[in-house]
Formats: C-alpha cells, sequence, structure tokens
C-alpha cells in the first residue's frame, strides 16, 4: 500500500499534461511540435507511475486496493472512490500502456490542429482510467459518459470523409444507452446507495427491480460492446476515425461494455444476471457467426477488422455469462489480448493508409515483397486474431470455449465456428494486401516500416507473444478477484439446491449466505 | 437582518423593495434632467443599484419573515431567488452598453425598464397573497413589452412587441380568472389562509381545481412552458439580443419560483390535482424543446427552443413534490441561468465587419479563428446536452433522482430520451464550429471585457461545480428546505 492517492494521480495526471499543453504559444510548427511532446512524455509517466502502482498490487489478494475515498455532493450520498482490483488493475494498465502508442502513431498522420488532436486524447485516457478505476456508480457513470467528449471530437476534427455521420452516430446511440444506465444508477441510489463495494457484497434488490435495472444496465453495456444488434454505430466510427482514434476505440473503449458486465451487472444484479444469460449467449453467438460471415465480404480493410472486433467481443460476452473461472478468465484475456491485438492491427492499417490514402483492400497486393518486415509484424497479428497457440488470441478464446462448454455445448460448438470464419476472414485479407503479386506502381513504391514504426510495434509483438507463451503472468493477479464473483454465483446455485423455497426472493438470501460453506 | 430602526417591523421585507422602485425613478429623473442621452452612467448606476439590493437582501436572517400584513414573505428560498433574479438582471445589462452602442439603441428607458421589471419579478417571488402576486407579474410584464419592442423601426421587433403583449395579456386575464374563482371558494387571497382552505377535500371542487389551472397556466405562460410556448421563438428572435438575454436569464426564474411557491404552499394538500398539470407541461416543453430545435438555423431561435426544454427538466423536478425535487429544480434554474449567460454572451460577439449575425452557420470554422471562443462555445452546449463531467450534468442528474425518488420511472425514461434527441442540436453547434470549414469572412473578434468576463465566469463554473459543489448545494438545500415548513 502507498501512502499517497497513486489511482487519482494517475487518473489526472493526463489532465497535467493538458494544462502544459494550453500554455504553449508560438508559431504553429513549434506548438505542433510541443505539444507532441508533452503529450508522449505525459502519457508515457502515467504510464511508469501505473506500473508503479502494479509493482505495489498484492496479486493474491480478491479486494480493492489503493482505495480513495470521501464525501462528495454534501446533502447526496455520492463518494469520490477509487480503487482497482485484479480485475480493472488490467484495463488500466491497458489504457495507459495505449495512449502512448496512438499519440507515437498520430505522430505523423496528424497534421492539423495538433495541440487540441493531443489535448483531446489526453482527457481522454484521464476519462478512461478514471472509470475502471470508479468505485461509485456516479462517478463511474461521470467518467463513461464523459468518454463520448473527446472522442466526438477526435472522430468529427479529425476523421475521415463520413467524419460527420459517423460522430454523430457514435455520440447518440451510446449516449442513448448509457442514459439508462443513469437512470438505473438512480434507481439503485434509492434502493441502497451507489458505492458499487457495497453493493456487490451485500445482495439488497429484489429480484423483480433486478429485471429491469439489468436491461439497463445492458443497453449501455451492449452498445459500448457492442452486442448484436446494436453493433452499427462501429463500423462507421471506426472506419472514419483517424487511427489513433480507431485503436483506442478498439483496444480500451470497447471494454468498457465488457468491464461494466464484470464489475456491476454480474455483482450487483446477480438474479438477473442468471436469468438473462441465455439470450446473452445467442447473442453473442449470431454476433461471432453474422459478423464474421460480414466480415468475410469486406471491401474496406478497417470495416473488415471492426467487424472483426464485434466477432471477438462476442467471445467476451458468452465468456462473462458462462459465469465459471474459465468464461470470465478467458473473457478478460480475450478482452486484454484484443485490446493489443485489435490495436495493432488498425495500426498495420495506419501504416499502409499513410503510404497510400486508400482502406480499399483491392488497392494493394504484393506487399511482402517491397515490404518484409510489415509484412511479418501484420502477419504476427493476424495469427494473434486467428487465435493461433503461441499468441495471445488462442488463451482467450480456448478458456472461453471452455468456460461455455460446461454451460451449454451447443453454444459452444456454434462458438468454435467463429474461430474458424476467424481464420478464413483474416487469410483471406492478410491473402489479397500482403501476397499477390506487386503489379500496381504506387504500390511497388512503399516503403518499408521506420524506426517510429518499429518502436510503436516492438512493445506489441512483444507483449501479444508474451501473453500468448506465458499467461499465468497475467491470469495469476486476476484470479482471485474472479473467484470472488464466481464464489457468488456458486453459492447461490447450491441454496438454490439446498432450499428451493427460501433462495428466492432475495430477502432472504443474506441471512442464508452466512449459514453457507 | 435589516438594521435601521426606523423601518417599522413590517415593513422591513418589503424594503429591498422600496428601495429599488426609488432607484429607478430616481434613475428616470437623472436621465431625463440630462438632456444628452447618457445611456452608460445610467446604465452602470443600475447595474449598481441591482447588485447593492442583493446585497441587502442577502444580509436578511434566515428566518421566515412576513410584511405589510401577510402580503409579502422572506424566507431563505425568496432571499435565493430574489439574488438569482437581481444578478440575472446586472449580468444581462453588463452585457449591454457595446451592443445597444451598435444598434442606435441607446435610451435610457432601457435599464429603467429592467430594473422595473426586476422589481416586479421581487414582488412575484416574495409575494405571499395572490394580489400582490397580479402585481408582480404585471409590473414584470409590461417593462418586458416594451424592451421586446425597443428597435421601433424594425418590423421584427415591433412585431415581437406585440406579439409578447396580446399573449401576455390573455396569460393575465388567465391568471386574475383563477385568482377571483380561488378567492370566490376559500374566501380569502392570503397564501397562509389559502393552504389552510384548500384541503384534499377542498380540491376535489371543480371551481378551485379550475381556479388553480387557471393560475397555473398564468404562470406557464410566463415561464414558457409548452404548449404555452408560442411567443418565445418569434420574441426571442425579433428582440434586440440583449433585451433577448435578459428575456432568458431572468424572468423564467421568477415564474419558476412563484410556480414552486404556490404549489408547496397553498396548493400543497392539492397535489394529486396540480400533479398531472406540471407533467403535462414538463412531457410538452421537454418534446418540443428537443424536437422543434431540430430545425432552427437561428442561434436565437435555438436558445429559445432550449430554454423551452430546459424548463420541461426543471418542471420535472416540481412533479417529484418531495424536498429533493425542490432542490433540484433550483440547481437547476441556477445553472440554466450560468449557461445562458455564456451563451448569449457568444450571440452577442457574434458580428462579422461590425454588424450582428445570428445565424448557426455563421459560427462555421470559429474554432480556428477564435479557438478559445469556440471552446467555451462547446462547453456550454455539452453542459446543455446534460454530458458529465459538467455542472448542466449535475442539474438534471439531481432532477432525475428526485423524479426516480418520487417512483415516477415513465417520466424519467420519457426524460432521458428527449435529453437525448436534445443533445442532437447542441451536438450541431459544435460540429459547426469545428468540423465544417469556415465562412468566406470570420467573425469579428470581441473586444468587449464584459462579454468575456461573463463567458469566462460562466465556462469556470461549468467546468469546476464538479470539484466544488458545496456552496450551491448548501444554498439550494437551505432554500428547499424554507418551502418545506
Amino acid at each position: 500500500m502507498l501512502d499517497f492517492p497513486i489511482l487519482s494521480l494517475i487518473t489526472f495526471l493526463p489532465l497535467v499534461g493538458v494544462l502544459f499543453i494550453l500554455l504553449i504559444q508560438g508559431e504553429e510548427a513549434v506548438v505542433a511540435r510541443n505539444a507532441r511532446n508533452t503529450a508522449l512524455l505525459t502519457s508515457i509517466f502515467t504510464f511508469l507511475l501505473s506500473l508503479y502502482m502494479y509493482a505495489g498490487f498484492d496479486p493474491t489478494a480478491a479486494g480493492f486496493q489503493f482505495v480513495e475515498s470521501r464525501q462528495w455532493f454534501p446533502g447526496y450520498n455520492i463518494k469520490y472512490a477509487l480503487g482497482v482490483d485484479g480485475i480493472s488493475i488490467f484495463f488500466v494498465l491497458l489504457s495507459t500502456f495505449l495512449t502512448p502508442i496512438c499519440i507515437l502513431a498520430s505522430w505523423e498522420s496528424i497534421k492539423h490542429r495538433v495541440k487540441e488532436f493531443m489535448i483531446a486524447f489526453l482527457v481522454l485516457e484521464t476519462t478512461m482510467i478514471g472509470m475502471f478505476c470508479a468505485l461509485d456508480l456516479v462517478l463511474f457513470y461521470i467518467f463513461f459518459e464523459a468518454v463520448l467528449i473527446p472522442m466526438f471530437l477526435i472522430i468529427g476534427v479529425w476523421g475521415g470523409k463520413r467524419r460527420i455521420y459517423a460522430s454523430f452516430k457514435f455520440f447518440l446511440y451510446t449516449l442513448l444507452g448509457s442514459v439508462l444506465l443513469l437512470l438505473a444508477i438512480l434507481v439503485l441510489y434509492q434502493i441502497a446507495s451507489t458505492d458499487i463495494v457495497a453493493l456487490s457484497t451485500v445482495e439488497t434488490v429484489p429480484v423483480d427491480i433486478q429485471k429491469w435495472l439489468w436491461l439497463a444496465f445492458f443497453a449501455s453495456f451492449a452498445v459500448k460492446v457492442p452486442m448484436w444488434p446494436v453493433h452499427t454505430w462501429l463500423p462507421d466510427a471506426h472506419v472514419e476515425a483517424p487511427t489513433a482514434g480507431s485503436v483506442i476505440l478498439a483496444g480500451v473503449l470497447l471494454k468498457m461494455g465488457g468491464y461494466g458486465f464484470i464489475r456491476l451487472s454480474l455483482p450487483i444484479l446477480p438474479d438477473a444476471t442468471v436469468y438473462f444469460a441465455p439470450m446473452v449467449f445467442w447473442l453473442s453467438v449470431v454476433a461471432v457467426v453474422y459478423t464474421s460471415l460480414v466480415a468475410l465480404v469486406q471491401e474496406d480493410m478497417k470495416k473488415l477488422i471492426a467487424y472483426s472486433s464485434i466477432a471477438h467481443m462476442g467471445f467476451v460476452t458468452i465468456g462473462i455469462f458462462s459465469l465459471n473461472q474459465q468464461g470470465l478468465e478467458g473473457a478478460m484475456f480475450q478482452m486484454l489480448s484484443h485490446g493489443v491485438v485489435s490495436a495493432a492491427l488498425f495500426l498495420c492499417v495506419g501504416v499502409i493508409y499513410d503510404r497510400l490514402h486508400t482502406r480499399e483492400i483491392s488497392r494493394y497486393g504484393g506487399l511482402v515483397k517491397n515490404m518484409p518486415r510489415y509484412a511479418a509484424v501484420f502477419m504476427l497479428f493476424t495469427m494473434a486474431s486467428i487465435g493461433l497457440p503461441g499468441t495471445s488470441g488462442f488463451v482467450g478464446e480456448f478458456l472461453v470455449m471452455i468456460g461455455i462448454y460446461q454451460v451449454n455445448t451447443l453454444i459452444a460448438f456454434l462458438t468454435a465456428t467463429g474461430v474458424i470464419l476467424g481464420a478464413a476472414y483474416m487469410l483471406y485479407l492478410y491473402k489479397r494486401v500482403v501476397f499477390g503479386e506487386l503489379t500496381k506502381s504506387d504500390v511497388r513504391s512503399m516503403k518499408d516500416i521506420d524506426k517510429r514504426e518499429i518502436m510503436i510495434f516492438a512493445p506489441l509483438v512483444i507483449l501479444v507473444l508474451w501473453m500468448g507463451i506465458y499467461p499465468a503472468s497475467f491470469l495469476q493477479p486476476m484470479a482471485p478477484a474472479i473467484r470472488k464473483i464466481v464464489t457468488q454465483f456458486e453459492t447461490r446455485q447450491q441454496n438454490m439446491i439446498a432450499a428451493p423455497t427460501t433462495a428466492l426472493p432475495t430477502g432472504a438470501v443474506p441471512a442464508v449466505q452466512e449459514n453457507a460453506p | 437582518m435589516i438594521p435601521p430602526v426606523f423601518v417599522a417591523p413590517s415593513l422591513a421585507v418589503a424594503f429591498p423593495l422600496i428601495f429599488l422602485a426609488g432607484m429607478s425613478l430616481m434613475l428616470l429623473l437623472l436621465g431625463v434632467a440630462r438632456k444628452t442621452e447618457d445611456f452608460k452612467s445610467v446604465n452602470n448606476l443600475a447595474i449598481f443599484s441591482l447588485l447593492a439590493v442583493a446585497i441587502v437582501v442577502a444580509r436578511f436572517s434566515d428566518e421566515r419573515m412576513e410584511g405589510l400584513n401577510g402580503l409579502f414573505v422572506s424566507d431563505p428560498f425568496a432571499i435565493l431567488m430574489q439574488i438569482m433574479v437581481l444578478v440575472g438582471a446586472a449580468v444581462a445589462l453588463s452585457m449591454t452598453p457595446r451592443y445597444v452602442e451598435r444598434e442606435r439603441l441607446m435610451r435610457i428607458e432601457y435599464p429603467i425598464l429592467v430594473m422595473l421589471s426586476t422589481l416586479g419579478m421581487m414582488v412575484m417571488i416574495t409575494s405571499n397573497d395572490l394580489m400582490t402576486l397580479y402585481l408582480g407579474i404585471e409590473l414584470q410584464s409590461l417593462p418586458l413589452y416594451v424592451l421586446a419592442a425597443m428597435q421601433r423601426d424594425t418590423v421584427k421587433s415591433t412585431e415581437a412587441g406585440l406579439k409578447y403583449f396580446i399573449l401576455g395579456a390573455l396569460s393575465s386575464g388567465m391568471l386574475l380568472y383563477g385568482c377571483s374563482l380561488l378567492y370566490g371558494y376559500a374566501g380569502t387571497t392570503n397564501y397562509t389562509a389559502l393552504q389552510l382552505a384548500l384541503t384534499a377535500e377542498a380540491g376535489m371542487a371543480p371551481g378551485v381545481v379550475v381556479g388553480m389551472v387557471l393560475l397555473m397556466i398564468g404562470i406557464a405562460f410566463k415561464l414558457a412552458a409548452a404548449p404555452f410556448h408560442m411567443w418565445v421563438p418569434d420574441v426571442y428572435e425579433g428582440a434586440p439580443t440583449s433585451v433577448t438575454a435578459f428575456f432568458a436569464l431572468v424572468p423564467k426564474i421568477a415564474a419558476l419560483a412563484l410556480m414552486i411557491r404556490l404549489l408547496s404552499g397553498p396548493f400543497e394538500n392539492m397535489v394529486d390535482q396540480w400533479r398531472q398539470v406540471i407533467i403535462i407541461l414538463s412531457v410538452l416543453s421537454m418534446a418540443v424543446g428537443a424536437i422543434a430545435a431540430i430545425a432552427q438555423t437561428n442561434i436565437k431561435r435555438l436558445l429559445a427552443y432550449s430554454s423551452i426544454g430546459h424548463v420541461g427538466f426543471a418542471l420535472l423536478g416540481l412533479a417529484a413534490d418531495n424536498a429533493e425535487g425542490a432542490r433540484a429544480v433550483i440547481v437547476y434554474a441556477m445553472f440554466y441561468m450560468v449557461m445562458t449567460a455564456g451563451a448569449f454572451a457568444i450571440v452577442l460577439m457574434m458580428k462579422r465587419k461590425d454588424r450582428m449575425v445570428e445565424q448557426i452557420a455563421d459560427l462555421a470554422g470559429l474554432a480556428r479563428s477564435q479557438p478559445l471562443v469556440a471552446a467555451a462555445m462547446t462547453i456550454i452546449m455539452f453542459s446543455m446536452a446534460g454530458i458529465p463531467p459538467l455542472a448542466g450534468f449535475f442539474s438534471k442528474l439531481f432532477v432525475f433522482q428526485a423524479i426516480i425518488d418520487a417512483q415516477l420511472y415513465a417520466l424519467a425514461v420519457f426524460g432521458v430520451i428527449a435529453s437525448v434527441v436534445s443533445a442532437y442540436y447542441y451536438l450541431r453547434v459544435i460540429k459547426v464550429m469545428y468540423f465544417d470549414d469556415p465562412a468566406d469572412e470570420a467573425l469579428d473578434r470581441s473586444n468587449d471585457p464584459a462579454l468575456t468576463g461573463v463567458l469566462t465566469i460562466s465556462v469556470a463554473v461549468l467546468l469546476f461545480f464538479i470539484i466544488l459543489p458545496t456552496s450551491v448545494l448548501t444554498w439550494a438545500r437551505e432554500a428547499a428546505a424554507a418551502l418545506a415548513q
């Protein structure tokens, strides 16, 4: 334990960088250079600080660590409370890890309004980290929705041709989902409190209300994940966003939905979770199969990867709602892996987009001949996306399938088809872009990746292999926190078998739990 | 407390009113005596008197006091609302001089009419009797009609004044009819006595209900709640912009205060009857505010519809009929004022080659020519849309908390959906500033320190409320607690 509020520090450090950037004055070129440097330094420093926090993190404890808590609004029982456990700490690390990479990736591709871009990105970092650390529902919601502001501007100002349509769709779609979450939070506030820790340990919500609240939570998180059929904003947003925007969108923002399910829906609304789990399975299976098929026919690289993201996030939701240790660990691992791999894939697209300014697959071909290093990197991430053993993608998908197999074999079977389809569309993409004859003259003149790009990819390559070869260093610290959630459901199931008449309604459950082993 | 001993105790409550009335007459004399139209000094003196009165009111005791045989009342609620109205009027006047100079509206009557109207609003807020209520509303409205038609050479301004006058007269008529019906049934016009007379059983009498509803409709006109909002967009658009800023900032607060006062006072026991009315007003206002604003191209009309929507959200808090509700409405009103002041500061800054422009499209490319102003407008728009972490989010949060607490779930769902729909047109303003290519000629840079000051304060409040929420919430809570007594 550290004796200073490290979580607040990590969360708001990027805002300090914003202050510095705001103070930069002078000629445009100088401002742009200084803004880039300041943003990079701030984000690297934030990352180092989060590593320092990770060093002090106790991986054997299930509860929250580095907790900060104080009363916030007088007259309202709303707290400013932060804390991390084995689940959220990895998302914090993922956010702080990807932000410097994104800033590096936009070093040259963002040419106008650099200062504003860097400000938006650092604000985005603060909101992401804050959301993963928040231990109060209102605070959680504030960060959850505040993400929309910088992301809206990033897509709208620095995006592609249809950026305005995409940014509006992104904003309004997610806002509509999250306002229902807000109402659910207020209902919880009225019933008990907005303290996530207290709500997760004591069951206070009656079953019939749980179902409504669960649906409201679902409306918000399902849009964020995104699950079929509310996924349509994602391809648009991805395609139009600048590379860095796509990276952070795929890398972190999609995880907010999955994180929301694990952190809020499961522990706070367990009865409704069990009740609605089959629905989630089927929606996810449809997502996995349908979006994989859609990905197969895409002509636009970013769109293809966007659809593959939806399919991969389908695995995540299946894993979460299988409600056992393997399933949840798999979902967590898949989210982290997807965070890295999809981020890397969008960066791969960004590399060739910066050179040729088109995302159309048919405009490329034969890149292996003039860009061998690029081809190698791209292949690694393609394999990771497919889920080849030895890469991070395999561990997550495999664990998810073990998890779901214990619950529903049919779903497990259908999920597995997604792996095959995944291989199909990724290999097909790779073949069309990298292999083939190098005939087009403009493609022929493309240069291989330079030092800056190697610097961007190196940490991602290492991470993908590390996660694939020795996943234990990631799975172990998250295991206690996940075990805590799983135990809750196992106890419930035992109670249901032991005393089916008294287990419900939940008013009686806390007492029953005390007797249970 | 008011220290002077020579003021009879029952006059104490009316002292600020008398002072303000005296000041406005003095200023009128001053303006007439100095043949040259010395607008600036009159305007400054008017601001000074408004703020002085605000300070006097702020120093009133927290205890409930009645004055002039129960015609007036003072309690923390009245004090807070009066301060808001006075400060709002002062802010609106401070934004005026450069604008009226450009538009050749430098008439000394302008600040004096604002003062008189503010006086009327203070009478409304402190009223404890249907007679004073009516007096206040009329005193508030008449100067507003004149102000709307101030630019008498333009058709739009005169049309705005006339339209406002006719509809205002209609609403006054309804209000008066409502008052007389209530008097007929209860035999009194005093709020305290009415509260005793209008029990839940008495509330069943159709005459009482009709009287109450007419009274509420009269106030709804002043509040610009749908379906009594028809005059708002035209008046906002037609009136001189600085006058529009005043319209948007202040009279609604007074009307809202009056509505709260009546519903938690005389009509306290008739919740079942008035709640339906409030819900209808609220739902319609939110819907109109959200949908009708989408098609607007004029920024003043857009803000007009936006204000209708905001009134709808504020009324939601009233529908909750609990302490949280009243507190939420007060907080909502405060942030509404802050956001509106900032927004109109920007509208008043919008000029090209020294001529005012007011199309939303004129803002195109503002992010490049004046990044700070664009950023301020963005913050105000996001705040109006209710996006955290800005203050506008919290005012909505508290309102929704109140109605969830009152278990009005369907209303809450409607409210949040309306807020998503309205987010669209706020985003559109941001889109024009940031995403669109700049117009041929950039807007002039503003050189008016008053506008910059108002804008800076407004944005600072919206940004930093999240860090320092204590004082605003404490004021609101104390004011709301006073109502429950």
